[in-house]
């Protein structure tokens, strides 16, 4: 009996383990893997993360130049951001806030040249 | 007497995710139990075909929402070895931290949900507190909270810098203090143990007879732990299987006590042993061949059997969690049982039926 | 693969799995693997002391497999989940949820199975067979 007695007792006077959350929010981590950003003039389209992505949640459309993706199908992996050969794709520190409708995250890159040998499109 | 059959689930205020059984019962006894399952069947094993082989390790990840990081690590060896790819000592040793951090969360996880199920909901509270200080070790390293998404064919995708080394011993120090301090609660309380000893017994034979893994056998009195085999870095860490030989609720909820101070240690040994030098290994190539590996969950032994043709697609991915060869132990656990003692009985296997159902 | 495999016949499976219970083998699984249009493997894991002990049964679709329960009562589960998965029949299973483990009643086709077999297609197919897939 009374085992738990000396824990109460402890909680009565030890300092809250939750905060209130609205209005305090914890800092958040140095590493962590929050909302995947995409900068327009590093981006070259060459589609590798849309290729890597685990849960198909990225497009690329290289001929209109557009990067597209969809939030709510990102798994927050990481992958494409260790992929990308430009080093143009970052996670920010903050997760995505809760949203009441459908968004994308959407990019309007430069399009490919059609001057362009077929070669230098594909290296790239 | 009169045999009146019972559904139990699938939506049970105690179970976490949806499992049906039939229970038949006379009088308040229970007489037989037959599962049904199939709430949550998702067919990730068929998604080998759609995605490929480095893609399957975030799928693979989510077949259980706990144990996610240890899926990863067995899919990984069984690559490897198809591959034949060394994996560097630290990523081993990185492996091995992670997979314990995960093992004390399930554990405490599980303890909390226990203690739930006969009314104990203090106690719940005080158990998810602790668990919280480990998802914050495992967001502040991984980047993730449970789902971390570290592992890569060949290595791991993140180090720990020597200022996490230092701050996750402090976490760990605290953590210990914490969990000791409920063990009183926990493994003497009188309330407790008129709840659990003695309900669901299953003895050592039975056990391994039914194919029972992890905490359910070695509440048994059955020594089997897969880590004994020296997975990733298990072999150069000094290491028990925690043995209990009651076989009832109780010793099964000793075992898991018990384990998570013995993953707490683990953790300083391997932090202590942490050799420098790369964590990740380049690999080229597809795999090919066929291959079964095995590690060791929260909930027991985990088998993977891998087969390769050389594409880029595996062949067959075959996924055999711990709570699939639990509920055959279960099923002879129930008979002979009160009504009222179900949910603690099946809450003493630990079930996961996302895992179960893959 | 680590551990031994034995390759065993439709007819020595039962008496190979109780000799492996006889020598203290625990069952851990089976794996169901489609080879082709055909045949099956079907490959029975067992341990003993953290050595692994493989038995590899194949089969062509359609023929009904001895199921194992009767020696091994935890492979019900195993073998309730390839007959649904891949449209596989056992005979004499401790537990036969008749392919209503996973799918539901009126499903009769075999989502593991890359190649697809309607029953028409099968020229000689058993009877426990027939009754299993369907009219479909």
């Amino acid at each position: 009996m009374f085992k738990m007695t000396p824990n109460v007792l402890r909680n009565l006077i030890s300092k809250k383990a939750t905060r209130r959350y609205p209005r305090q929010v914890r800092p958040p981590y140095e590493s962590v893997r929050g909302e995947l950003r995409n900068d327009s003039t590093q981006c070259n389209l060459c589609g590798a993360c849309a290729l890597k992505c685990p849960s198909q949640c990225i497009t690329v459309d290289k001929t209109a130049g557009t990067w597209t993706c969809d939030p709510f199908a990102c798994v927050y992996c990481g992958v494409c951001v260790d992929t990308c050969p430009a080093q143009s794709l970052t996670q920010k520190r903050e997760y995505r806030p809760p949203a009441v409708e459908r968004q994308t995250i959407f990019m309007q890159g430069e399009p490919r040249k059609k001057t362009k040998t077929p070669e230098a499109v594909e290296s790239g | 007497m009169f045999k009146t059959v019972i559904p139990f689930g699938p939506q049970h205020p105690v179970l976490p995710e949806p499992i049906h059984l039939k229970l038949t019962v006379e009088d308040e006894r229970i007489t037989e139990a037959i599962p049904s399952l199939g709430f949550v069947h998702r067919g990730l094993e068929r998604l080998a075909d759609l995605r490929d082989f480095h893609q399957m390790i975030q799928v693979v990840e989510r077949v259980c929402g706990i144990c996610s990081m240890i899926h990863a690590v067995c899919y990984c060896q069984g690559i490897e070895e198809l591959m034949a790819v060394e994996v560097p000592p630290r990523a081993k040793f990185l492996r091995v931290i992670w997979s314990e951090l995960h093992r004390i969360h399930s554990h405490l996880l599980w303890l909390g949900l226990f203690a739930d199920s006969f009314g104990f909901e203090s106690l719940f509270m005080q158990f998810w507190r602790i668990r919280e200080k480990i998802m914050d070790i495992n967001e502040a390293t991984t980047g993730n909270r449970v789902i971390i998404s570290v592992n890569v064919v060949g290595g791991v995708r993140r180090d720990l810098s020597h200022a996490q080394i230092k701050w996750v011993l402090s976490e760990l120090q605290m953590i210990e203090q914490d969990i000791k301090r409920l063990e009183n609660t926990m493994l003497s309380d009188y309330t407790i143990k008129k709840r659990t000893v003695g309900k669901g017994l299953l003895t050592a034979p039975q056990a391994s007879e039914l194919g029972a893994v992890g905490p359910t056998l070695r509440g048994s009195g059955v020594a089997q732990d897969i880590r004994q085999t020296g997975y990733a870095a298990y072999g150069e860490l000094d290491f028990e299987p925690v043995v209990e030989t009651d076989g009832d609720c109780y010793a099964r909820c000793k075992v898991r006590f018990r384990e998570t101070l013995a993953s707490i240690d683990l953790i300083l040994q391997a932090i202590a042993n942490l050799p420098a030098g790369e964590t990740r290994q380049k690999v080229k190539g597809r795999p090919e061949g066929e291959t079964v590996t095995r590690v060791e969950q929260p909930r027991g032994e985990l088998l993977y059997y891998i087969k390769a043709n050389g594409n880029k697609n595996l062949e067959r991915l075959r996924i055999r969690t711990p709570t699939f060869a639990n509920i055959p132990a279960l099923l002879t656990m129930l008979p002979g049982m009160w009504l009222s003692d179900v949910p603690v009985i099946v809450l003493s296997i630990d079930p996961c039926i996302s895992c179960t159902e893959r | 693969m680590q551990g031994d495999i034995i390759a065993v016949g439709p007819e020595t499976l039962v008496r190979e799995a109780a000799q492996a219970k006889v020598d203290g083998y625990r069952l851990v699984t089976l794996s169901c693997v489609e080879l082709d249009a055909e045949t099956v493997d079907i490959l029975y894991h067992f341990d003993k002391d953290l050595t692994l002990k493989h038995l590899r049964l194949t089969v062509p679709k359609g023929t009904p497999v001895p199921s194992i329960s009767a020696v091994h009562w935890a492979a019900f589960l195993a073998e309730n989940e390839i007959q649904d998965l891949f449209g596989l029949h056992f005979t004499g299973l401790a537990v036969d949820y008749e392919g209503t483990l996973y799918l539901e009643d009126e499903v009769r086709r075999t989502p593991f199975c890359r190649y697809s077999i309607r029953q028409s297609d099968k020229n000689t197919p058993a009877p426990d067979a027939r009754q299993e897939m369907g009219e479909n």
